[in-house]
């Protein structure tokens, strides 16, 4: 199915480098939120502790933030080189969306970063933790952007299509609130938030069981089982609503999710199988009878298309959409159940004494992250074969660049992501394998200069 | 109201922002192979630090506002120049991330590979602008809304001349930057790779500016034509002011230098708008003819005019937190 034209490499290349950029705008939009609530108790309580994690939780961040930063900009860009068509088509409406991104966002997170990354001493506690809500706020104006230009490739409205094949914005309130917008964006900020939790529980994880005596280990891992326990839950309310939203807009989305290739009434879910997308057929299925039709459609014998209603060369992929949705749910349960049982174990005041909880939420780490990556594949794999859903096929959204220029490009990212990403990712883990340790240091040298507040404090750090 | 025009000026400022701001940090990025030394090396790095996010972010701005506003100049233009545009943002990655990693390194090898990643991801950068710049004078052959030029027409003399005029030109900027925000013998030697950097650049922008006209007639026509030269001849007059203000500059000043140079870039900058216009992808596609619908250009220019004066407003705010002269900061290892 996937030859190597120049289509299908540009495909592979988006898919890759947004992939990889996902991962730290999700991590950023998470952490910029805790550090914002951490800095927030360490001012209210005055206990160290906080401040502390506030520190130690800095320095991965700035981290995830500049990989973000710079993976972010190949985005911007990507779309016209590699896909001319559709940024001369739809760009009058997805430009300006990502345009409101760039003056509401990212020069509101830019503008307060450096304040709160090396500013504490030059502009006091107070100014800081406003930089700090604010570049925290920027991460979510900037998530609400991005989604709205995404939902409205997933369901456009609002517009009409010129002579010239252009969409033209009929209405920018239909545009920006599509139908599948309003639960697109919790969802994907929930996961964000969880993906971020599951990190910093197994980093306390991790320190508390080589040290049950660290407070702050203690306290991140405490936080983040309460995000487990409250969180994960709505996820799941959330992302079940979100499934109803797809099925209304999206059907043959659904059926691929589901593996339905037959229409039926009272379908069966299927828990495991082998989609065989050629011959439209399950292989190997193992299904409980009606019980897709009851969650779908709320009813023992509700109808539900199958992908066969659709022709051949209008089906998403459900050998893709099969796997990553299952991936996905199965984790998402995993973590409603790891909360439940960590609420329980501290209703029994026993959270950091069973290890048995603590090792899986260390090996849980990238689950979110996991989670997340998944439900994007099936959002997006599931839109195609289109760019705008319906309206603009994926094949005319390509610029003309031949597949020598397109899989130059593509080692190029490829050999360029594992090596610097990689590097970024042993430096975070690094810092990670370190305990939080009280008087925790500053992120990085703070940059000295001889005007502004003269600091009351020695500067701390590693000399 | 002329929209299409107000926006030409609006992404016109914001490149021209961007090539000033970002253009002394990725100089300072350049002059990395100058300075070997760890601690200046470090004040180099923190001199920039807190500011090259938001200066990149008018990047951002650039790109992003082509694709909502000029979506045909945006669809066309990068496909042309793919290899330019790629080699950019890889370059980026690798100076981006090395703010970071440079101080994250553990090993005296790894710090290295770090710093080399920072100059020469910066040099890159700015390469690869001076070959975009120059590849969209030249003119991009464009054919029902697509571009339709060949894989190597981005690559002239021409194009490798204005590569090499940015990375010279970024790195004068870069070290009258330092000259102003260090001291000592950083702030001396720094005088002197601007002599030289100020006496290159000067003579790569002649050479730009006698080869620009020739690759259009519209251009030499709109130089030295009547009643174009009124609007024109200022501009020489005005670069040799500024050359002589800021060369005096060098021997004591602090900021002058710095100053004057981006006084040169803001005047190439309108030299260059002088030329192109009205042409949004020379040789044949005006700003009108590239331009997004009415209501797409309505709908992102009611939030511009409210949100650039207070982005500039804070931008301006992150810059007098960290000003004054860097000093030589604290080891992280």
């Amino acid at each position: 199915m996937f030859g190597l034209d120049a289509l299908h490499l540009a495909r592979v290349q988006f898919a890759f480098t947004v992939m990889v950029h996902i991962i730290f705008p999700a991590l950023s939009i998470g952490l910029a939120s805790y550090l914002a609530v951490l800095e927030g108790l360490w001012l209210r309580t005055g206990r160290s502790v906080y401040l502390d994690l506030f520190r130690y939780w800095l320095k991965p961040f700035s981290l995830t933030f500049g990989m973000g930063v710079v993976s972010g900009l190949v985005m911007s860009y990507e779309f016209g080189t590699n896909w001319g068509g559709f940024s001369d088509k739809a760009g009058p409406i997805v430009g300006p969306l990502m345009g409101y991104e760039v003056l509401t966002a990212f020069f509101l997170e830019a503008g307060f970063l450096g304040v709160m990354l090396f500013g504490m001493q030059k502009v006091g506690p107070r100014m800081h933790f406003a930089a700090t809500c604010i570049v925290a706020f920027g991460s979510l104006i900037s998530a609400f952007w991005i989604l709205a230009a995404n939902s409205w490739m997933q369901t456009p409205v609002g517009f009409t299509v010129g002579a010239d094949g252009r969409f033209l914005p009929a209405d920018w309130g239909q545009i920006i609130f599509n139908p599948s917008f309003p639960l697109r964006l919790p969802h994907m900020v929930i996961a964000a938030y969880l993906s971020v939790a599951f990190v910093v529980g197994a980093t306390g994880a991790w320190h508390v069981l080589r040290d049950r005596g660290n407070m702050a280990a203690r306290t991140m891992f405490s936080m983040a089982m309460w995000m487990a326990s409250i969180v994960a839950p709505v996820q799941v309310l959330v992302g079940d609503a979100h499934g109803l939203n797809t099925l209304a807009h999206q059907p043959a989305k659904v059926a691929a999710m589901e593996g339905h290739y037959e229409s039926q009434d009272g379908a069966p879910l299927i828990l495991l199988g082998m989609p065989d997308d050629k011959n439209a057929r399950m292989d190997w299925e193992i299904s409980i009878p009606h019980l897709s039709a009851v969650i779908l459609t709320h009813s023992w014998d509700g109808h539900l298309q199958g992908l066969k209603d659709w022709p051949a060369q209008d089906r998403p992929r459900a050998d893709v959409l099969f796997w990553s949705f299952r991936l996905m749910v199965g984790i998402g349960f995993l973590m409603v159940a790891v909360g439940f049982f960590s609420l329980w174990l501290r209703w029994r005041q026993r959270l950091f004494d069973v290890p048995a909880l603590l090792w899986v939420v260390v090996a849980m780490a990238p689950a979110g992250l996991v989670a997340l990556l998944c439900g994007w594949i099936t959002t997006e794999v599931g839109r195609q074969p289109f760019t705008v859903y319906g309206q603009l096929r994926t094949a005319d959204s390509v610029s003309p660049i031949g597949v020598a220029g397109v899989g130059t490009s593509l080692v190029a990212f490829v050999v360029v992501y594992v090596l610097v990403f990689g590097a970024g990712a042993a430096f975070i883990l690094r810092l990670l394998v370190h305990p939080p340790q009280p008087g925790e240091p500053e992120p990085a040298p703070a940059p000295m200069h001889a005007a502004g507040i003269t600091p009351h404090q020695p500067l701390t750090g590693e000399a | 109201m002329d929209l299409p025009l107000i926006w030409a000026a609006l992404i016109a400022f914001a490149v021209l922002s961007y090539v000033l701001m970002d253009g002394f940090d990725l100089g300072v990025g350049i002059l990395f192979a100058a300075e070997h030394g760890e601690t200046e090396r470090d004040v180099m790095v923190n001199s920039v630090a807190p500011v090259w996010d938001g200066n990149e972010t008018w990047l951002v701005m650039g790109g992003g506002g082509l694709f909502a506003v000029f979506p045909l100049a945006y669809a066309t233009i990068l496909p042309a120049l793919y290899p330019a545009i790629i080699g950019m943002l890889l370059s980026l990655i690798f100076r981006g991330v090395a703010f970071e990693f440079r101080f994250r390194a553990t090993s005296r090898s790894g710090r290295l590979l770090w710093d080399i990643s920072f100059g020469l991801g910066s040099a890159g950068a700015a390469f690869c602008q001076g070959l975009t710049l120059g590849g969209l004078l030249q003119g991009i052959h464009v054919a029902n809304r697509a571009y339709a030029g060949g894989w190597w027409d981005w690559l002239t003399g021409f194009t490798v001349l204005c590569g090499l005029a940015v990375v010279v030109g970024y790195a004068l900027l870069g070290a009258t930057w330092l000259i102003w925000r260090t001291e000592g013998d950083l702030q001396q030697r720094c005088r002197g790779y601007a002599r030289a950097l100020g006496v290159a650049t000067l003579a790569l922008i002649v050479i730009v500016s006698l080869w620009t006209p020739m690759l259009n007639p519209r251009f030499s026509e709109r130089w030295f034509g009547w009643p174009g030269i009124l609007l024109t001849s200022p501009v020489p007059i005005l670069m040799a002011l500024l050359a002589w203000r800021g060369w005096r500059g060098l021997a004591h000043g602090e900021v002058a230098p710095f100053l004057c140079a981006l006084g040169w870039f803001v005047l190439c900058f309108a030299g260059l708008g002088i030329s192109m216009f009205p042409l949004m992808v020379p040789p044949d596609i005006s700003i009108w003819d590239a331009s997004a619908p009415h209501s797409s250009q309505a709908f992102l220019l009611t939030g511009a005019v409210v949100l650039i004066p207070i982005i500039l407003a804070y931008t301006g705010h992150a810059y007098w937190v960290f000003r004054g002269k860097v000093k030589a900061g604290v080891h992280y290892h």
